[in-house]
């Protein structure tokens, strides 16, 4: 399935894009002007002539695509004019600075979802429901087996987790961008004042999280401890590459666990081979996208990212909406929760070498 | 139930050995009898009794929750479990809140789960929807398995084994040797099992030893020994299995620990020969009495599971029983005895029985004969004749020692042919279970037919590495042409060689074709899709006398 060739936003080999605007969103290759719904590195490429995205999102954005990148910060909500259309960013909850963008022209609007969340979540504005005439949303955990707890409840009990090995380093693996914040601003929230160990993917983020004003708990780069420091008892954050990498040598019978929505499945539990895997995705689960779905009003729906067939047919043939998946296009491009190609990609370009 | 549900979790989250034995002793100690007994019964997978269907289960819960069956097709694929996908739906059940319910696993086991499975049909479905209500979260996974007869743990016998043992302070061979057989779930079983040596507990007569199990062979280690100290065997293509005569009473069992005798009426009055206390190792086959080779696995396959076979069925596809191993004799285990000793008393023994039993007009026992070795230089050369005398390579046994229990590594090698191979093509892909859920890990593959179209010829799941597994799941996914269900067609471009051990004419294949033991051996990214073989090709395997049996 395509996008009708003659829509207000159209899909073209470099992605989704807005003649109207001229101005592609999330571009898959090097365009001339992109807007950009958040900073993983599956939605943010490097290359392109402008940039739009969210304010409280450009240190992140700086930091990966470089310092020097045209960019124009929106605050949420404030709306501008891109050529003939009207361009408007609102937050998505998903991660520091991510946003669904709305585009309105010729009478039309489309509002492209980006990956969002609608459970609470402390290191990031949550989401804002906004109406438009058509809706392309993101379906990753689109299956009603994904049903999300309340982050802080699995944060108490990777609390719990942490404090009851006071003689095993934890080691908890989580993408280092968005979870690993979410993580920290959560375990703040429920009372932790002791520092926490980052692995160098994760440090490179805290800067902007900080001066966004989130509150987390001290934090400090694993590589700035002495080589023979005792790691008992210690909480360390890294990305799920580094598992099972040259990077854990240094971990003397460490309990690990990974975070991510996937781990709400056993098989996949066990095939990750981690000790613990607690469920906590940045992502709708099914509730969350079918309630959004609804919250938007959309005439007409296109889904993209994992489960995009299933969730346009339910609601096709379940809630008579008209709906259709804009597949295979997207699927190829997704990493595997989106984030961990951020984390893969972090890992490589940032000074982790020595962590 | 709740003890039991945190000893599973337990042992999923515990990697080391150490810490999963410790929570299984801590377990059966600190339950009761009864419920200790279920949990071994369950962790050994001695109860695989299906209560309910699982398609029973999933109507109940898509009855309810209104959800349409596509829709949970998809999240099985996802899931690889219909116990697991509908304990992950249940809270698109909506159903109304409920007293927790907490019973002892014995109780379910014995009255709650086999009167669920009495009831009718709505009142079935409610009774079922009342205890999913009620269950806390983690038993409701435990109960769908339970009830539907596929409960798994991923933990090694040998582990539960240790834990007894650590509980019992008994040995482990006498406590794997006490479960062979079969263990009903029951307190007196479960104080029959850990009772002291000194209690005298005495043993069913039914009961069959541990199997000694070989290794693959590991040529080096092997080459540094002197070829004296080894007995050679062919290794033959049939099924493993212990013939036990004790007590006027005959047990033939299979290595899957079942009782098989019914199966095989011939065997079991030939056993009538034999003196009182004696059990025999060794391997099941179709063998006719006038051949010189064994008829091969397909005949074999014909008799197996076929409870009172047919007379024509009994002249077509005759039995044989080929001992290699005499583990009792006058009712004393002979199994701490070296394989030398051991073996020279089988052979007294088969010279002593009469006509009727062992004689080679009979054929129905037959001495798995000892090969001559005079140097290593002369293995690869035996092993090549293996499948003209139809057996699937070589044993190696170390002849001083002792008959152990399970695998045991450097004193039984296997030492198979090589499987025969093919090139085929990618067809079709579906998710695995457990460990592979969600990951496109099973298989269809397809070669040439005369007329330019690729034909299904094998399913294969097994043979690639996590990193290959990850990356063709991730081309599956871009590379899907159509779904069935759970099934998607791809693209027909990569190429895979599959080893398999043997193939057959079948009607009931499209290709025409039955292969046995199909398994990747290679991903082939060097070979384009045209280079594959072809169904002749396979035919002309087929046909190969130096490769069939």
């Amino acid at each position: 399935m395509v996008l009708p060739g003659d829509g207000l936003i159209q899909l073209t080999p470099e992605g989704l894009y807005c003649p109207a605007a001229d101005a592609w969103i999330d571009p898959w290759r090097p365009v001339s002007r992109a807007l950009i719904t958040h900073g993983h590195a599956d939605h943010a490429r490097p290359g392109c002539g402008e940039y739009w995205a969210v304010a409280s999102g450009e240190g992140v954005l700086r930091q990966r695509l470089g310092a020097g990148i045209a960019l124009t910060g929106v605050g949420y909500g404030q709306e501008r004019r891109l050529g003939g259309a009207l361009v408007s960013f609102h937050s998505a909850g998903h991660v520091l600075g991510s946003a669904q963008i709305r585009i309105s022209a010729g009478g039309e609007t489309w509002l492209v979802s980006g990956d969002y969340k609608r459970d609470a979540d402390p290191s990031c504005a949550p989401f804002e429901p906004v109406t438009a005439d058509v809706l392309i949303t993101e379906a990753t955990f689109g299956l009603p087996i994904y049903r999300w707890r309340p982050g802080r409840q699995v944060a108490a009990e990777i609390l719990t987790w942490w404090r009851e090995a006071p003689q095993r380093p934890s080691l908890l693996f989580a993408y280092a961008f968005g979870k690993a914040q979410r993580l920290l601003a959560e375990l703040a929230a429920l009372g932790v004042e002791e520092e926490v160990l980052l692995h160098g993917a994760v440090q490179t983020l805290m800067a902007p999280y900080r001066s966004e004003g989130v509150v987390l708990p001290p934090t400090r780069p694993l590589s700035e401890l002495p080589r023979n420091a005792s790691l008992a008892g210690r909480l360390v954050i890294a990305p799920p590459s580094a598992h099972r990498s040259a990077w854990m040598k240094r971990f003397v019978n460490p309990q690990t666990a990974f975070v991510s929505g996937w781990m709400a499945v056993r098989g996949a539990r066990r095939r990750r081979g981690f000790e613990r895997g607690f469920a906590l995705s940045d992502h709708a689960d099914w509730d969350g996208l079918l309630r959004s779905v609804r919250d938007c009003g959309a005439r007409q729906v296109y889904v993209t990212h994992g489960n995009s067939d299933g969730l346009a047919r339910y609601l096709r043939e379940e809630q008579g909406l008209a709906a259709e998946p804009l597949g295979r296009a997207f699927e190829g491009q997704r990493g595997e929760e989106g984030e961990l190609v951020a984390a893969v990609a972090t890992a490589v370009t940032s000074p982790v070498a020595a962590s | 139930m709740q003890a039991f549900a945190d000893l599973i979790q337990q042992l999923e989250r515990s990697p080391g050995t150490k810490d999963r034995v410790a929570a299984l002793a801590a377990h059966v100690q600190s339950v009761d009898g009864a419920d200790g007994a279920w949990a071994l019964a369950l962790l050994l997978g001695k109860r695989r009794r299906r209560l309910i269907t699982g398609r029973r289960l999933r109507q109940i819960c898509l009855e309810r929750s209104g959800l349409p069956e596509w829709l949970f097709d998809s999240c099985h694929a996802q899931v690889g479990d219909s116990a697991e996908t509908i304990a992950l739906l249940l809270p698109q059940l909506a159903l109304p809140p409920a007293a927790p319910l907490e019973l002892p696993l014995a109780e379910w086991m014995e009255s709650r789960l086999p009167a669920l499975a009495a009831l009718e049909a709505e009142a079935q479905a409610q009774a079922v929807l009342m205890i999913w209500a009620a269950l806390p979260d983690g038993q409701c996974f435990l109960f769908n398995k339970l009830l539907t007869g596929g409960f798994r743990v991923g933990v090694a016998a040998g582990l539960v084994i240790r834990a007894l043992a650590q509980v019992s302070g008994l040995e482990e061979a006498e406590l794997a040797h006490r479960l062979m057989g079969g263990f009903e779930p029951s307190p007196e079983a479960m104080q029959a099992l850990l009772a002291p040596l000194e209690a005298g507990v005495a043993a069913p007569i039914s009961r069959p030893y541990p199997f000694c199990l070989a290794s693959p062979l590991e040529t080096e280690r092997l080459e540094a020994t002197d070829p004296a100290g080894w007995q050679l065997e062919w290794k033959w293509d049939g099924i493993r299995a212990q013939l036990i005569r004790r007590n006027g009473q005959t047990f033939l069992w299979s290595r899957g620990e079942e009782l098989i005798n019914a199966s095989f009426p011939e065997l079991d009055r030939m056993a009538e020969g034999l003196p009182p206390g004696t059990v025999l190792d060794g391997e099941l086959t179709v063998w006719p009495a006038e051949a010189s080779q064994p008829a091969g696995f397909g005949p074999l396959q014909r008799r197996l599971g076929r409870q009172k076979p047919g007379a024509a069925l009994l002249r077509e596809c005759p039995a044989a029983f080929v001992a290699y191993d005499l583990l009792e004799q006058g009712g004393q285990d002979l199994r701490p005895e070296p394989l030398s000793q051991r073996r020279a008393a089988l052979e007294d023994l088969l010279q002593g029985l009469p006509e009727a039993v062992s004689s080679p007009a009979a054929g129905l026992l037959r001495l798995s004969p000892v090969l001559p070795l005079g140097s290593w230089e002369e293995l690869e050369a035996l092993r090549q004749q293996a499948r003209s005398v139809g057996a699937e390579g070589l044993m190696l046994k170390a002849l001083d020692s002792a008959y152990g229990v399970g695998r045991r590594r450097g004193l039984w090698w296997k030492h198979k042919l090589e499987p025969m191979e093919l090139d085929a093509v990618l067809l079709y892909a579906q998710a695995g279970s457990g460990r592979r859920a969600n990951l496109y890990t099973d298989y269809t593959f397809g070669l040439w037919d005369g007329e330019g179209r690729l034909v299904t010829f094998a399913k294969a799941y097994s043979g690639l590495d996590d990193s290959e597994i990850a990356e063709l799941d991730r081309w599956i996914r871009r590379h899907t042409t159509e779904r069935f269900g759970p099934v998607r067609a791809v693209e027909p471009l990569q190429v895979f060689s599959l080893g398999f051990e043997g193939l057959q004419r079948s009607s009931r294949h499209r290709s025409g074709l039955a292969v046995r033991f199909p398994r990747i051996l290679r991903w082939r990214r060097d070979r384009t899709p045209e280079s594959a073989d072809s169904l002749t090709s396979a035919l002309a395997l087929l046909e190969d006398p130096a490769v069939q049996r």
